[in-house]
């Protein structure tokens, strides 16, 4: 597999022995041990998109994430449940715009600072 | 500030992207007070603003973030410092000679400012459909990936419904993940040349994490529909590039977008008389990325397109400090230094010419490969003697590279002012 934690891309290759003990090649770093374990377990990755914000404004979206790494599965639920998100401006780097997102613990933070005209 | 020519800043800069707010805080740093940012948009940050991404600042700030993040932490820093900035204002001319900037905006409509030294810092856009030559009507349909970006990362609107990407570059990969998420079905991405344009991270998490197909040595010979896109023909081509007969595939689609590479935005340098690049489409830069107009110095992607906006700031600040540096000093030059010249593989380099006096110690220069190496050297002679020897396991085209230049690289040759040139190559191990 690639590893996606830098422009490097390394190639890792790991393997899971019978106690299911995982053992990784190819990394060149630390975070490709743990990217090739985690994504043989549980894969994740952190989300990015965008939501509008309310009313007539001077920006119709605001840009947001994961504030953490969310399972590969729960992408499509947690952008279907951001679809029906609007933001009153003014919004400030950090700020929450949805708790708890798709059940996963994790928040979805705006990433754009906005003020209000 | 008032209308009328006599407005004087010390240091213009023209752009408010990644390049020209770096350039202003190191114009600041470097002790120049009467700084003025100029940008076109109604907000700082350039192409930031659309790259909602992350990735973002690894090198600069040990942490991911995301385009806009990545800008907030210059804006907020300019704004800390004071630094004027002007909005919705776009240059339309520049004097070199006086350096007499005329600028134009709704509401002031056209106006001049006078400035000491000018920083280039426009960025650059996308290779268009136009300059791609490809056959077929003109519907609706057809976008670069980067105004596609926009459209759905800033101004919500979706750009269609059934997608081909043409062209793997980063932008490309980064807009079919964010197509798909957005709710359309993106068909494939195509790609002429058999590897592909982008990172391997983005095959993986924006390609494979979705299940949509690359294409390598695919390309779009044909567009149908004649309002709006109604399909494409895809074929394959041979090791030329050169359509294989009998490969066509039609694919229906109604949006076709196009990540073609990007071209370094000079048409403002070439009107004000900067010397451009034949390889990189940007200005030709001395040491202190000053270009052939004495106190007109660039940065950024109008120089030469980076992969990195971290290596962006870096070049930007240099950029800035220097021209305040020369509106302090105010000498006129005469030598243009030292050719640098790229060779056996290097199809560029940043910059150009080097004047030891002026060096920085040690000097980055950056370049390119023109194509995939393995276990090579990186070479550089001084008037033919090696000075310096790095071995690399790899080098390839999408990825910007550089060298450290000592003084007493120089040295131990000859005297700094006997120097006649230096080369970098790419040579077998």
């Amino acid at each position: 597999m690639i590893c996606i934690c830098c422009p490097l891309g390394c190639a890792l290759t790991a393997v899971r022995d019978k106690e299911g003990e995982i053992t990784v090649t190819g990394n060149t770093c630390p975070r490709g041990e743990a990217y090739a374990k985690n994504e043989c377990l549980s894969p994740k990755r952190t989300v990015t998109t965008t939501v509008r914000v309310k009313g007539e404004a001077q920006a119709a979206m605001v840009s947001v994430k994961t504030a953490g790494e969310i399972p590969k599965d729960k992408i499509m639920d947690c952008i279907r449940e951001l679809a029906g998100v609007e933001v009153a401006l003014p919004v400030r780097i950090g700020d929450v715009v949805l708790k708890n997102v798709a059940g996963t613990g994790i928040d979805v933070v705006a990433t754009k600072n906005i003020e209000k005209k | 500030m008032t209308d009328g020519q006599n407005v004087q800043v010390d240091v213009a800069i023209i752009g408010g992207g990644p390049a020209g707010l770096a350039a202003a805080l190191g114009a600041k740093k470097r002790g120049a007070d009467n700084i003025l940012i100029i940008e076109r948009d109604n907000e700082l940050g350039g192409i930031l603003n659309q790259c909602i991404h992350n990735g973002f600042g690894l090198h600069t700030f040990k942490e991911e973030l995301t385009g806009p993040e990545y800008a907030a932490r210059f804006i907020e820093e300019v704004k800390k410092e004071k630094i004027p900035y002007l909005l919705n204002t776009i240059v339309v001319d520049v004097d070199a000679e006086g350096k007499i900037l005329t600028l134009m905006s709704r509401e002031r409509g056209l106006f001049k400012i006078r400035a000491k030294a000018v920083v280039l810092a426009m960025g650059c856009r996308e290779r268009s459909r136009g300059a791609l030559n490809i056959p077929g009507y003109r519907p609706a349909g057809i976008y670069s990936a980067g105004t596609a970006q926009r459209y759905v990362n800033m101004e919500g609107r979706m750009p269609g419904r059934e997608v081909v990407i043409l062209g793997s570059g980063d932008i490309g990969l980064i807009m079919a993940r964010r197509m798909t998420l957005e709710g359309a079905k993106v068909k494939l991405v195509a790609e002429i040349m058999p590897y592909c344009g982008g990172l391997k991270r983005n095959i993986v998490q924006c390609l494979e994490d979705y299940g949509i197909p690359l294409r390598l040595s695919h390309t779009v010979v044909d567009i149908h529909g004649k309002e709006r896109l109604k399909g494409v023909t895809l074929t394959r081509v041979d090791e030329h590039s050169k359509p294989i007969p009998g490969t066509e595939e039609y694919i229906p689609c109604d949006t076709l977008l196009l990540s073609c590479g990007l071209i370094p935005e000079n048409e403002l340098s070439s009107g004000m008389g900067v010397e451009l690049s034949s390889i990189t489409g940007g200005p030709v830069v001395n040491e202190s990325l000053e270009t052939n107009l004495e106190g007109v110095f660039a940065c950024g992607n109008v120089l030469h397109v980076h992969d990195l906006v971290d290596y962006v700031s870096e070049e930007a600040a240099k950029a800035g400090e220097n021209a305040a540096e020369y509106v302090e000093r105010q000498i006129r030059e005469t030598s243009r230094g030292i050719p640098v010249c790229g060779e056996k593989g290097v199809r560029y380099t940043v910059p150009s010419y080097l004047r030891p006096e002026y060096m920085d110690d040690p000097q980055v220069i950056r370049f390119r490969v023109g194509s995939n190496y393995q276990n090579v050297s990186v070479v550089v002679y001084v008037n033919d003697i090696c000075v310096i020897k790095i071995k690399k396991r790899t080098m390839a085209p999408g990825e910007m590279e550089q060298i450290k230049l000592k003084k007493s690289d120089l040295e131990k040759v000859c005297e700094c002012n006997k120097v006649q040139n230096i080369r970098i190559c790419i040579e077998e191990q």
